[in-house]
């Protein structure tokens, strides 16, 4: 079957999408562009970096931009299916959701309204063994922002390996975190993953933090041979 | 030992993972033996040795299980919980038909009837993704609904129990009862 999977450059999207390499065709990565910081489903520091990373991983990126309000950017979201299976003849989509319940159920609705298969691989994962498997796989990911207490902007531009998961895991022990952050808590950038014909290096990045509120902005990156 | 089974399109199929599995580690945690069998390939032996049996879910277009008799579940007599599509499997081994009631999401369930599933509960909110609605067959009753169609059934003298929502999601407490059930009925 072939497949379009909704992308944001994290590792919950390219996890997911790998997964389903293993199971179907994956013929495209799908991103939807948002101009809204405070978008509800679609908002991601460094998000334009989308093409790089699809041309890493040698898909077709389709990209569509929106406005960023609650409803209008599920119209977006069908529009950008409606792309994926005009340009690319996809017959469903994989999406990263692990524990959004609002999030997948957005998916779900516009899928069955085009008539298109939905999954979700990694939904309801036990966040230990999803983010070993992710380390051990040969995913670098970076963590690109953070969005809550106790992280301060040192945790901007990390990268999540074993030895950051065993700090993730006493902050997730002793604070409202995730391990994942499937809660909002960070969110991450992966520069490398295990389908990925090249990987990214980052060149020039500049943090903005506040509050607990940081991102991490990748102001120059580029593609090299692995 | 729990007979857990897979109703997706084919065996390890992209969907195991977020239909099975996940009961899968919820069994875990409970502590309850479980073995995973596809549909298609579930044989007398698998029958035997089980205490009791979990149809798991599929994906909304996933429906090639519809055309399957699941003739053994009307002689299994020990207890059965079949959710969302293994509900309508359970159903339709008893000649229960369906109708279309597509809901996607969290909706109120009420409880409707006494049992020991639903025991000290009235309404609680559940996870949905389903085309259709089951038709409740003559030898089952309703226990649970939403406002659109009967999210809960049972059999009228043996533990088979149809959820047409995921209990998986946000309700665990339901598969944990079920797995006491199947203590309290094992030899």
């Amino acid at each position: 079957m072939k497949l379009g999977v909704l992308f944001s450059g994290g590792k919950d999207s390219l996890f997911a999408c790998w997964k389903a390499m293993q199971k179907e065709e994956v013929v495209c990565l799908i991103t939807i562009v948002s101009r809204n910081p405070e978008s509800y489903m679609f908002h991601t520091p460094n998000i334009c970096l989308a093409a790089l990373q699809a041309e890493a991983a040698g898909f077709p990126l389709v990209e569509v931009e929106t406005a960023g309000e609650e409803e209008t950017e599920l119209l977006d979201l069908e529009r950008a299916l409606l792309a994926a299976r005009e340009r690319y003849g996809i017959e469903g989509v994989v999406t990263g959701a692990i524990l959004s319940v609002y999030q997948a159920t957005r998916v779900q609705r516009i899928c069955r309204k085009l008539g298109l298969w939905c999954f979700n691989p990694l939904w309801l994962a036990d966040q230990e063994a999803y983010m070993e498997e992710l380390i051990d796989a040969g995913f670098t990911v970076v963590i690109q922002g953070v969005f809550s207490s106790p992280f301060d902007d040192s945790w901007l531009g990390r990268e999540i390996d074993h030895s950051t998961l065993d700090e993730l895991r006493a902050i997730a022990r002793k604070y409202q975190v995730t391990l994942t952050g499937e809660g909002g808590e960070f969110e991450t950038f992966v520069t490398d993953a295990p389908f990925f014909a090249q990987r990214i290096a980052i060149e020039e990045t500049s943090k903005v933090y506040r509050n607990h509120n940081g991102v991490l902005r990748i102001e120059r990156a580029r593609l090299v041979a692995k | 030992m729990i007979l857990l089974i897979d109703l997706c399109c084919r065996d390890g199929s992209l969907s195991r993972d977020e239909f099975v599995a996940p009961v899968e580690r919820l069994l875990c945690r409970i502590g309850v033996p479980f073995a995973t069998r596809h549909y298609t390939a579930v044989g007398a032996p698998d029958l035997e040795a089980a205490d009791a049996a979990i149809l798991c879910g599929t994906a909304l277009m996933d429906t090639g299980f519809i055309e399957h008799p699941f003739r053994w579940l009307t002689a299994f007599e020990r207890p059965v919980l079949g959710i969302s599509s293994g509900m309508r499997a359970l159903a339709a081994a008893f000649g229960g038909g369906t109708g279309p009631c597509c809901e996607i999401g969290m909706v109120d369930v009420r409880v409707l009837a006494p049992d020991p599933l639903f025991a000290g509960r009235e309404v609680f909110s559940a996870y949905t993704v389903h085309e259709d609605a089951v038709q409740v067959p003559g030898e089952f009753v309703p226990l649970a609904a939403s406002d659109r169609c009967v999210q809960a059934i049972r059999h009228r003298s043996l533990p088979l129990y149809g959820l047409l929502f995921h209990p998986e999601v946000r309700n665990e407490w339901i598969v944990e009862r079920f797995c006491e059930l199947v203590d309290r009925q094992s030899p």
